[in-house]
Protein backbone atom coordinates (compact mmCIF):
# COMPACT_ATOMS: atom_id res chain seq x y z
CA UNK A 1 0.00 0.00 0.00
CA UNK A 2 1.75 2.97 -0.96
CA UNK A 3 -0.82 5.03 1.43
CA UNK A 4 0.38 4.94 4.81
CA UNK A 5 -2.08 7.03 6.90
CA UNK A 6 -3.60 10.33 7.04
CA UNK A 7 -1.36 12.62 9.07
CA UNK A 8 -2.15 15.59 11.30
CA UNK A 9 0.21 18.29 9.97
CA UNK A 10 0.55 20.03 13.48
CA UNK A 11 0.45 17.51 16.02
CA UNK A 12 1.25 13.98 13.69
CA UNK A 13 -2.14 12.04 15.00
CA UNK A 14 -2.79 9.57 12.76
CA UNK A 15 -6.15 8.41 11.23
CA UNK A 16 -7.29 6.40 8.43
CA UNK A 17 -6.88 7.25 4.20
CA UNK A 18 -10.96 8.00 4.75
CA UNK A 19 -13.14 10.99 3.75
CA UNK A 20 -11.43 13.16 6.67
CA UNK A 21 -9.75 16.52 6.66
CA UNK A 22 -9.41 17.87 10.26
CA UNK A 23 -7.78 16.63 13.44
CA UNK A 24 -9.81 15.72 16.09
CA UNK A 25 -7.60 16.99 18.64
CA UNK A 26 -6.08 19.96 17.60
CA UNK A 27 -7.39 20.89 13.86
CA UNK A 28 -4.88 21.06 12.34
CA UNK A 29 -5.48 19.75 8.48
CA UNK A 30 -4.49 16.04 7.35
CA UNK A 31 -2.42 15.05 4.82
CA UNK A 32 -1.39 11.54 3.44
CA UNK A 33 1.55 10.19 4.50
CA UNK A 34 3.15 7.91 2.24
CA UNK A 35 4.99 4.55 2.09
CA UNK A 36 7.91 6.49 0.19
CA UNK A 37 10.58 3.25 0.98
CA UNK A 38 7.90 1.01 -1.89
CA UNK A 39 7.42 3.60 -4.12
CA UNK A 40 10.87 4.67 -4.32
CA UNK A 41 11.87 0.55 -5.18
CA UNK A 42 9.28 0.56 -8.16
CA UNK A 43 9.23 4.53 -9.73
CA UNK A 44 11.71 5.76 -12.27
CA UNK A 45 12.15 7.77 -14.70
CA UNK A 46 11.59 4.88 -17.57
CA UNK A 47 8.92 4.10 -16.26
CA UNK A 48 7.50 7.20 -15.69
CA UNK A 49 8.41 8.36 -19.12
CA UNK A 50 6.58 4.57 -20.71
CA UNK A 51 3.12 5.82 -18.96
CA UNK A 52 0.48 7.65 -20.14
CA UNK A 53 0.70 11.08 -21.79
CA UNK A 54 -1.30 12.38 -18.62
CA UNK A 55 -0.48 13.18 -15.27
CA UNK A 56 -1.20 9.82 -14.44
CA UNK A 57 2.19 8.85 -15.39
CA UNK A 58 2.78 9.92 -11.82
CA UNK A 59 0.43 7.77 -10.43
CA UNK A 60 2.86 5.95 -7.94
CA UNK A 61 3.02 9.62 -6.27
CA UNK A 62 -0.64 10.01 -6.18
CA UNK A 63 -3.05 9.31 -2.99
CA UNK A 64 -5.29 6.68 -4.75
CA UNK A 65 -5.74 2.99 -4.27
CA UNK A 66 -6.49 1.62 -7.93
CA UNK A 67 -5.86 3.86 -11.30
CA UNK A 68 -7.57 6.73 -12.14
CA UNK A 69 -11.58 6.03 -13.08
CA UNK A 70 -12.09 10.03 -13.48
CA UNK A 71 -10.17 12.24 -15.29
CA UNK A 72 -8.12 10.14 -17.64
CA UNK A 73 -6.45 12.53 -19.47
CA UNK A 74 -5.73 15.65 -17.25
CA UNK A 75 -2.17 17.38 -16.83
CA UNK A 76 0.94 16.78 -18.61
CA UNK A 77 0.35 19.91 -20.49
CA UNK A 78 3.01 22.24 -22.76
CA UNK A 79 6.17 23.56 -21.18
CA UNK A 80 6.78 26.44 -23.27
CA UNK A 81 10.36 27.83 -23.43
CA UNK A 82 9.74 31.68 -23.40
CA UNK A 83 11.86 33.01 -25.63
CA UNK A 84 10.17 36.11 -26.52
CA UNK A 85 9.00 37.02 -22.68
CA UNK A 86 12.47 35.67 -21.55
CA UNK A 87 13.93 38.20 -23.65
CA UNK A 88 11.78 41.29 -23.23
CA UNK A 89 11.95 40.70 -18.89
CA UNK A 90 16.06 39.84 -19.30
CA UNK A 91 15.67 36.24 -18.62
CA UNK A 92 17.60 33.93 -20.51
CA UNK A 93 15.57 30.53 -19.62
CA UNK A 94 12.21 31.46 -19.06
CA UNK A 95 9.37 29.07 -18.79
CA UNK A 96 5.60 28.53 -19.10
CA UNK A 97 3.87 25.84 -18.18
CA UNK A 98 0.49 26.18 -19.56
CA UNK A 99 -2.16 25.13 -17.83
CA UNK A 100 -4.70 27.23 -19.80
CA UNK A 101 -5.00 24.25 -22.25
CA UNK A 102 -5.90 21.44 -19.50
CA UNK A 103 -8.41 18.80 -20.36
CA UNK A 104 -11.49 19.13 -19.99
CA UNK A 105 -12.04 22.81 -18.58
CA UNK A 106 -8.55 24.40 -19.38
CA UNK A 107 -7.52 25.17 -15.86
CA UNK A 108 -5.15 23.48 -13.29
CA UNK A 109 -8.31 22.30 -11.72
CA UNK A 110 -8.56 19.39 -13.76
CA UNK A 111 -5.35 17.89 -12.29
CA UNK A 112 -6.61 17.60 -8.69
CA UNK A 113 -10.60 17.06 -9.53
CA UNK A 114 -9.04 14.22 -11.62
CA UNK A 115 -7.93 13.13 -8.20
CA UNK A 116 -10.76 14.13 -5.87
CA UNK A 117 -13.38 12.10 -7.69
CA UNK A 118 -11.21 9.14 -8.47
CA UNK A 119 -10.66 8.72 -4.86
CA UNK A 120 -14.42 10.06 -4.01
CA UNK A 121 -15.53 6.89 -6.03
CA UNK A 122 -13.01 4.29 -4.23
CA UNK A 123 -14.23 5.74 -0.87
CA UNK A 124 -18.21 4.99 -2.01
CA UNK A 125 -19.28 8.53 -2.50
CA UNK A 126 -22.32 8.85 -5.41
CA UNK A 127 -22.51 12.83 -4.69
CA UNK A 128 -19.69 15.36 -5.08
CA UNK A 129 -19.85 19.02 -4.34
CA UNK A 130 -17.58 22.21 -4.00
CA UNK A 131 -16.80 25.37 -3.08
CA UNK A 132 -15.12 27.40 -5.78
CA UNK A 133 -14.02 30.68 -7.45
CA UNK A 134 -15.08 29.49 -10.64
CA UNK A 135 -12.35 26.70 -12.07
CA UNK A 136 -12.90 24.44 -9.50
CA UNK A 137 -16.78 24.21 -10.19
CA UNK A 138 -16.47 23.73 -13.49
CA UNK A 139 -14.01 21.05 -13.02
CA UNK A 140 -16.40 19.61 -10.83
CA UNK A 141 -19.51 19.93 -13.05
CA UNK A 142 -17.67 18.69 -16.36
CA UNK A 143 -16.10 15.43 -14.34
CA UNK A 144 -19.41 14.75 -13.05
CA UNK A 145 -21.27 15.08 -15.63
CA UNK A 146 -18.41 12.23 -17.48
CA UNK A 147 -18.79 9.78 -14.39
CA UNK A 148 -22.58 10.16 -13.97
CA UNK A 149 -22.37 11.61 -10.43
CA UNK A 150 -24.80 14.15 -8.47
CA UNK A 151 -23.02 17.04 -8.20
CA UNK A 152 -23.66 20.52 -6.14
CA UNK A 153 -21.37 23.40 -6.89
CA UNK A 154 -21.40 26.37 -4.66
CA UNK A 155 -19.88 29.76 -6.01
CA UNK A 156 -19.96 33.46 -4.61
CA UNK A 157 -22.67 35.95 -6.75
CA UNK A 158 -20.05 37.81 -8.27
CA UNK A 159 -18.69 35.43 -10.63
CA UNK A 160 -17.53 36.02 -14.41
CA UNK A 161 -20.18 35.16 -16.89
CA UNK A 162 -18.24 31.96 -18.30
CA UNK A 163 -17.47 30.77 -15.53
CA UNK A 164 -20.79 30.76 -14.34
CA UNK A 165 -21.75 29.30 -17.74
CA UNK A 166 -19.21 27.17 -17.48
CA UNK A 167 -20.88 25.32 -14.58
CA UNK A 168 -24.69 25.43 -16.00
CA UNK A 169 -24.03 23.69 -19.41
CA UNK A 170 -23.07 20.30 -17.89
CA UNK A 171 -26.43 20.35 -15.51
CA UNK A 172 -24.78 20.41 -12.14
CA UNK A 173 -26.87 22.26 -9.05
CA UNK A 174 -25.14 25.44 -9.20
CA UNK A 175 -25.60 27.46 -6.53
CA UNK A 176 -24.85 31.08 -6.18
CA UNK A 177 -24.13 32.22 -2.79
CA UNK A 178 -24.30 36.11 -1.94
CA UNK A 179 -21.61 36.91 -0.19
CA UNK A 180 -17.51 36.19 -1.22
CA UNK A 181 -15.59 32.68 -1.55
CA UNK A 182 -14.79 32.66 2.32
CA UNK A 183 -18.55 33.03 3.08
CA UNK A 184 -19.21 30.30 0.63
CA UNK A 185 -16.24 28.46 1.80
CA UNK A 186 -17.85 28.50 5.80
CA UNK A 187 -21.32 27.69 4.57
CA UNK A 188 -19.73 24.68 2.77
CA UNK A 189 -17.61 23.61 5.75
CA UNK A 190 -20.53 23.81 7.71
CA UNK A 191 -22.93 21.73 5.22
CA UNK A 192 -20.34 19.23 4.68
CA UNK A 193 -20.35 18.25 8.53
CA UNK A 194 -24.26 17.68 8.28
CA UNK A 195 -24.50 15.46 4.87
CA UNK A 196 -22.75 12.41 2.97
CA UNK A 197 -21.06 13.99 0.38
CA UNK A 198 -17.32 14.17 -1.23
CA UNK A 199 -17.01 17.86 -0.95
CA UNK A 200 -13.21 17.82 -3.00
CA UNK A 201 -12.10 20.82 -1.48
CA UNK A 202 -13.54 20.09 2.30
CA UNK A 203 -13.26 16.66 3.26
CA UNK A 204 -11.66 15.10 0.19
CA UNK A 205 -9.03 17.57 0.48
CA UNK A 206 -6.29 15.69 1.78
CA UNK A 207 -6.49 13.76 -1.73
CA UNK A 208 -7.49 16.53 -3.85
CA UNK A 209 -4.93 18.80 -3.04
CA UNK A 210 -2.32 16.06 -3.89
CA UNK A 211 -3.48 16.54 -7.64
CA UNK A 212 -0.95 19.94 -7.64
CA UNK A 213 1.98 18.02 -7.18
CA UNK A 214 1.51 16.85 -10.89
CA UNK A 215 2.80 20.74 -11.49
CA UNK A 216 5.96 20.14 -10.04
CA UNK A 217 6.43 16.14 -11.35
CA UNK A 218 5.86 17.54 -15.00
CA UNK A 219 7.87 20.46 -14.37
CA UNK A 220 10.80 18.32 -13.54
CA UNK A 221 10.23 15.63 -16.34
CA UNK A 222 10.05 18.77 -19.16
CA UNK A 223 12.97 20.35 -18.11
CA UNK A 224 14.96 17.06 -18.44
CA UNK A 225 14.76 15.29 -15.10
CA UNK A 226 16.15 18.66 -13.13
CA UNK A 227 14.11 21.31 -10.85
CA UNK A 228 14.09 24.88 -11.84
CA UNK A 229 16.23 27.63 -10.09
CA UNK A 230 12.93 29.50 -9.61
CA UNK A 231 9.11 29.07 -9.94
CA UNK A 232 6.60 31.53 -9.42
CA UNK A 233 3.29 30.61 -8.31
CA UNK A 234 -0.04 32.50 -8.17
CA UNK A 235 -1.54 32.02 -4.63
CA UNK A 236 -5.00 31.73 -3.34
CA UNK A 237 -5.39 29.51 -0.84
CA UNK A 238 -1.77 28.61 -0.77
CA UNK A 239 -2.35 25.13 -1.56
CA UNK A 240 -0.59 24.83 -5.04
CA UNK A 241 2.35 26.75 -4.13
CA UNK A 242 2.74 24.64 -0.93
CA UNK A 243 2.38 20.93 -3.13
CA UNK A 244 4.85 22.30 -5.83
CA UNK A 245 7.05 22.35 -2.96
CA UNK A 246 6.02 18.71 -1.69
CA UNK A 247 6.01 17.82 -4.95
CA UNK A 248 9.71 19.12 -6.00
CA UNK A 249 11.04 17.01 -2.78
CA UNK A 250 8.86 13.60 -3.05
CA UNK A 251 10.89 13.57 -6.34
CA UNK A 252 14.03 13.75 -4.72
CA UNK A 253 13.20 11.78 -1.52
CA UNK A 254 11.94 8.71 -4.35
CA UNK A 255 15.36 8.95 -6.27
CA UNK A 256 14.13 11.12 -8.87
CA UNK A 257 16.55 13.52 -8.94
CA UNK A 258 19.50 14.62 -6.49
CA UNK A 259 19.08 18.46 -5.46
CA UNK A 260 15.55 20.99 -5.54
CA UNK A 261 17.55 24.37 -5.92
CA UNK A 262 14.78 25.76 -6.12
CA UNK A 263 13.07 29.04 -4.68
CA UNK A 264 9.11 28.96 -4.73
CA UNK A 265 7.80 32.73 -5.46
CA UNK A 266 4.30 33.53 -4.76
CA UNK A 267 2.05 35.66 -6.56
CA UNK A 268 -1.39 38.07 -4.91
CA UNK A 269 -3.67 40.34 -6.25
CA UNK A 270 -3.24 43.82 -4.12
CA UNK A 271 -6.48 43.36 -3.09
CA UNK A 272 -6.47 40.04 -1.58
CA UNK A 273 -3.16 39.34 -0.61
CA UNK A 274 -2.93 38.31 2.97
CA UNK A 275 0.02 35.62 2.43
CA UNK A 276 1.98 38.27 0.51
CA UNK A 277 1.68 41.16 2.86
CA UNK A 278 2.72 38.50 6.09
CA UNK A 279 5.70 37.28 4.12
CA UNK A 280 6.90 40.92 3.17
CA UNK A 281 6.06 41.83 6.89
CA UNK A 282 8.38 38.62 7.77
CA UNK A 283 5.66 37.03 9.61
CA UNK A 284 4.58 33.50 9.85
CA UNK A 285 0.73 33.72 10.14
CA UNK A 286 -1.55 35.91 8.03
CA UNK A 287 -4.43 38.15 8.91
CA UNK A 288 -7.81 37.42 7.00
CA UNK A 289 -8.74 40.31 4.52
CA UNK A 290 -11.49 40.90 2.70
CA UNK A 291 -11.35 40.62 -1.30
CA UNK A 292 -11.36 43.52 -3.87
CA UNK A 293 -9.68 42.13 -7.01
CA UNK A 294 -10.76 41.38 -10.38
CA UNK A 295 -8.17 38.31 -10.07
CA UNK A 296 -11.59 36.39 -8.67
CA UNK A 297 -9.83 33.10 -8.79
CA UNK A 298 -7.47 33.92 -6.29
CA UNK A 299 -9.84 36.09 -4.05
CA UNK A 300 -9.74 34.18 -0.92
CA UNK A 301 -8.94 36.35 2.38
CA UNK A 302 -9.04 33.70 4.59
CA UNK A 303 -6.82 31.19 3.04
CA UNK A 304 -6.54 27.61 4.27
CA UNK A 305 -2.89 26.93 3.41
CA UNK A 306 -1.82 30.39 3.67
CA UNK A 307 0.14 29.30 7.13
CA UNK A 308 2.13 25.97 5.02
CA UNK A 309 2.59 28.73 1.78
CA UNK A 310 4.94 31.51 4.34
CA UNK A 311 6.64 28.14 5.73
CA UNK A 312 7.83 26.41 2.40
CA UNK A 313 8.54 29.62 0.92
CA UNK A 314 11.15 30.83 3.30
CA UNK A 315 12.32 27.27 3.52
CA UNK A 316 13.28 27.68 -0.15
CA UNK A 317 14.55 30.98 0.51
CA UNK A 318 11.60 32.64 -1.89
CA UNK A 319 9.63 35.68 -2.03
CA UNK A 320 6.40 36.76 -2.50
CA UNK A 321 4.62 39.96 -3.95
CA UNK A 322 1.43 41.36 -4.96
CA UNK A 323 0.12 43.35 -7.84
CA UNK A 324 -2.47 45.69 -9.02
CA UNK A 325 -5.36 45.09 -10.76
CA UNK A 326 -3.98 47.15 -14.05
CA UNK A 327 -0.62 44.99 -13.13
CA UNK A 328 -2.43 42.04 -13.78
CA UNK A 329 -4.25 43.09 -17.15
CA UNK A 330 -0.46 44.36 -18.18
CA UNK A 331 0.64 41.57 -17.45
CA UNK A 332 -2.22 38.92 -19.51
CA UNK A 333 -2.01 41.17 -22.44
CA UNK A 334 2.49 40.83 -22.14
CA UNK A 335 2.36 37.34 -22.07
CA UNK A 336 -0.76 36.93 -25.30
CA UNK A 337 1.55 39.24 -27.01
CA UNK A 338 4.78 37.86 -26.12
CA UNK A 339 3.88 34.04 -26.29
CA UNK A 340 0.57 33.44 -28.07
CA UNK A 341 -1.07 32.39 -24.83
CA UNK A 342 -4.38 33.80 -23.01
CA UNK A 343 -4.39 33.59 -19.63
CA UNK A 344 -7.23 34.61 -16.97
CA UNK A 345 -6.17 37.23 -14.54
CA UNK A 346 -4.52 34.45 -12.20
CA UNK A 347 -1.65 34.61 -14.99
CA UNK A 348 -1.92 38.52 -14.87
CA UNK A 349 -1.23 37.77 -11.51
CA UNK A 350 1.68 35.61 -11.66
CA UNK A 351 3.48 37.54 -14.99
CA UNK A 352 2.94 40.79 -12.92
CA UNK A 353 4.67 39.61 -10.34
CA UNK A 354 7.21 37.73 -12.18
CA UNK A 355 8.04 41.30 -13.72
CA UNK A 356 8.69 42.82 -9.87
CA UNK A 357 10.68 40.02 -9.08
CA UNK A 358 13.17 39.98 -12.03
CA UNK A 359 13.21 43.94 -11.49
CA UNK A 360 14.16 43.62 -7.64
CA UNK A 361 16.70 41.19 -8.37
CA UNK A 362 14.84 38.36 -6.63
CA UNK A 363 15.21 36.15 -9.92
CA UNK A 364 18.17 36.87 -11.85
CA UNK A 365 19.36 36.36 -15.75
CA UNK A 366 20.84 33.02 -15.69
CA UNK A 367 17.87 31.55 -13.35
CA UNK A 368 16.38 28.42 -14.57
CA UNK A 369 12.43 29.64 -14.16
CA UNK A 370 8.69 28.62 -14.34
CA UNK A 371 5.76 30.74 -14.38
CA UNK A 372 2.43 28.51 -13.68
CA UNK A 373 -0.04 29.96 -15.86
CA UNK A 374 -2.88 28.19 -14.45
CA UNK A 375 -6.53 28.73 -16.15
CA UNK A 376 -7.62 30.56 -19.26
CA UNK A 377 -8.22 34.23 -20.79
CA UNK A 378 -11.46 32.70 -22.11
CA UNK A 379 -12.88 32.81 -19.21
CA UNK A 380 -11.99 35.96 -17.56
CA UNK A 381 -12.99 38.24 -20.68
CA UNK A 382 -14.50 40.70 -18.52
CA UNK A 383 -11.06 42.00 -17.04
CA UNK A 384 -9.50 43.00 -20.68
CA UNK A 385 -12.52 43.56 -22.89
CA UNK A 386 -12.16 47.45 -22.19
CA UNK A 387 -8.60 47.65 -22.64
CA UNK A 388 -7.40 45.58 -26.28
CA UNK A 389 -8.98 48.03 -28.55
CA UNK A 390 -11.61 46.81 -31.80
CA UNK A 391 -11.54 45.34 -34.92
CA UNK A 392 -10.73 48.08 -37.98
CA UNK A 393 -13.82 47.86 -39.89
CA UNK A 394 -13.78 48.23 -43.62
CA UNK A 395 -16.11 47.72 -46.79
CA UNK A 396 -15.74 44.66 -48.59
CA UNK A 397 -13.88 45.84 -51.53
CA UNK A 398 -9.88 46.06 -51.94
CA UNK A 399 -10.11 49.87 -52.72
CA UNK A 400 -11.32 49.81 -48.49
CA UNK A 401 -8.27 47.72 -47.28
CA UNK A 402 -5.61 49.22 -49.02
CA UNK A 403 -6.72 53.35 -48.22
CA UNK A 404 -7.42 51.69 -44.51
CA UNK A 405 -3.95 50.19 -44.77
CA UNK A 406 -2.12 52.88 -46.61
CA UNK A 407 -1.13 50.63 -48.84
CA UNK A 408 -0.20 50.83 -52.69
CA UNK A 409 -1.73 48.48 -55.44
CA UNK A 410 0.81 45.80 -54.95
CA UNK A 411 1.45 46.13 -51.90
CA UNK A 412 4.09 46.88 -49.93
CA UNK A 413 5.01 47.33 -46.23
CA UNK A 414 2.30 46.92 -42.97
CA UNK A 415 -0.46 49.61 -41.75
CA UNK B 1 -28.09 33.60 25.62
CA UNK B 2 -25.63 33.03 22.72
CA UNK B 3 -26.82 30.34 20.42
CA UNK B 4 -23.47 28.21 19.61
CA UNK B 5 -22.94 25.89 16.73
CA UNK B 6 -20.98 22.97 17.52
CA UNK B 7 -18.69 21.41 14.98
CA UNK B 8 -18.65 17.84 14.51
CA UNK B 9 -15.52 17.12 16.17
CA UNK B 10 -16.49 18.90 19.01
CA UNK B 11 -20.08 16.98 19.30
CA UNK B 12 -18.27 13.97 21.37
CA UNK B 13 -18.50 16.03 24.07
CA UNK B 14 -21.91 17.72 23.40
CA UNK B 15 -23.51 14.35 23.64
CA UNK B 16 -23.86 14.62 19.69
CA UNK B 17 -25.74 18.28 19.86
CA UNK B 18 -25.56 20.29 17.33
CA UNK B 19 -26.21 23.75 18.90
CA UNK B 20 -26.26 24.83 22.09
CA UNK B 21 -27.38 28.04 24.56
CA UNK B 22 -24.73 29.17 26.13
CA UNK B 23 -23.68 32.65 28.79
CA UNK B 24 -21.30 34.84 28.01
CA UNK B 25 -20.55 38.60 27.38
CA UNK B 26 -17.43 38.06 25.11
CA UNK B 27 -15.62 34.70 23.09
CA UNK B 28 -13.41 34.39 26.07
CA UNK B 29 -16.08 33.88 28.09
CA UNK B 30 -18.46 32.15 26.18
CA UNK B 31 -15.85 29.61 25.67
CA UNK B 32 -14.94 29.43 29.76
CA UNK B 33 -18.72 28.80 30.35
CA UNK B 34 -18.94 26.18 27.15
CA UNK B 35 -15.95 24.78 29.46
CA UNK B 36 -17.94 24.56 32.81
CA UNK B 37 -20.69 22.94 31.20
CA UNK B 38 -19.05 20.90 28.85
CA UNK B 39 -15.58 19.84 30.31
CA UNK B 40 -12.63 19.37 27.49
CA UNK B 41 -13.98 22.17 25.50
CA UNK B 42 -11.74 24.36 26.16
CA UNK B 43 -8.51 22.37 25.25
CA UNK B 44 -9.82 21.26 22.50
CA UNK B 45 -10.13 25.00 20.95
CA UNK B 46 -7.15 26.81 22.66
CA UNK B 47 -3.82 26.40 22.93
CA UNK B 48 -1.49 26.00 25.88
CA UNK B 49 -1.07 29.87 26.45
CA UNK B 50 -5.01 29.99 26.15
CA UNK B 51 -4.97 31.06 22.76
CA UNK B 52 -7.39 29.97 20.46
CA UNK B 53 -5.73 27.35 18.41
CA UNK B 54 -4.66 28.17 14.78
CA UNK B 55 -6.95 26.39 12.45
CA UNK B 56 -10.04 27.34 14.84
CA UNK B 57 -12.23 30.16 13.06
CA UNK B 58 -15.35 31.58 14.86
CA UNK B 59 -17.39 33.62 13.39
CA UNK B 60 -20.38 35.92 15.35
CA UNK B 61 -23.36 36.49 13.05
CA UNK B 62 -21.08 34.71 10.27
CA UNK B 63 -18.37 37.69 10.95
CA UNK B 64 -14.77 36.22 11.44
CA UNK B 65 -13.69 37.47 14.96
CA UNK B 66 -10.42 38.58 13.56
CA UNK B 67 -11.88 41.47 11.90
CA UNK B 68 -13.51 41.93 15.10
CA UNK B 69 -12.20 41.62 18.49
CA UNK B 70 -10.63 37.85 18.11
CA UNK B 71 -11.43 36.53 21.81
CA UNK B 72 -12.48 40.01 23.44
CA UNK B 73 -15.11 40.43 20.79
CA UNK B 74 -18.56 41.12 22.47
CA UNK B 75 -21.53 39.21 22.69
CA UNK B 76 -25.48 39.98 23.36
CA UNK B 77 -28.30 38.05 23.87
CA UNK B 78 -29.33 36.54 20.72
CA UNK B 79 -25.87 36.70 18.88
CA UNK B 80 -25.59 33.14 16.95
CA UNK B 81 -21.74 31.35 16.92
CA UNK B 82 -20.08 29.38 14.76
CA UNK B 83 -17.47 27.26 15.34
CA UNK B 84 -15.64 25.92 12.22
CA UNK B 85 -12.38 24.14 12.36
CA UNK B 86 -9.93 24.14 9.79
CA UNK B 87 -11.33 26.04 7.19
CA UNK B 88 -10.25 24.29 3.84
CA UNK B 89 -10.83 25.28 0.53
CA UNK B 90 -9.48 26.72 -2.34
Amino acid sequence: MKMKALVCRECGKEYPTTAIHVCEMCFGPLEVKYNYEEIRASISRKKIEQGPHSMWRYVDLLPIEGSATVGPHAGFTPMVRARNLGAYLGLDELYIKNDTVNHPTLSFKDRVVAVALTRARELGFETVACASTGNLANSVAAHAAASNMKCYVFIPGDLEAAKVLGNLIYRPNVVEVEGNYDDVNRLCSEIAAEHRWAFVNINIRPYYAEGSKTLAFETVEQLGWRAPDQVVVPMASGSLLTKIWKGLNEMRTVGLIDHVPTKLNGAQAEGCSPIATAHKAGRDFFKPVKPKTIAKSLAIGNPADGYYALKATAESKGAMDAVTDEEVVEGIKLLAQTEGIFAETAGGVTIGVLRKLVKQGAIRKGDVTVAYITGNGLKTQEAVIDSVGRPVRIQPSLLSFQQTFKMGQHGGGDA
Amino acid sequence: MIKVRIPTPLRTLTKGQGELEVKGTSIGEMIDNLNASHPGMKDRLCDEKGELRRFVNVYVNEEDIRFLNGKDTALKDGDEVSIVPAIAGG
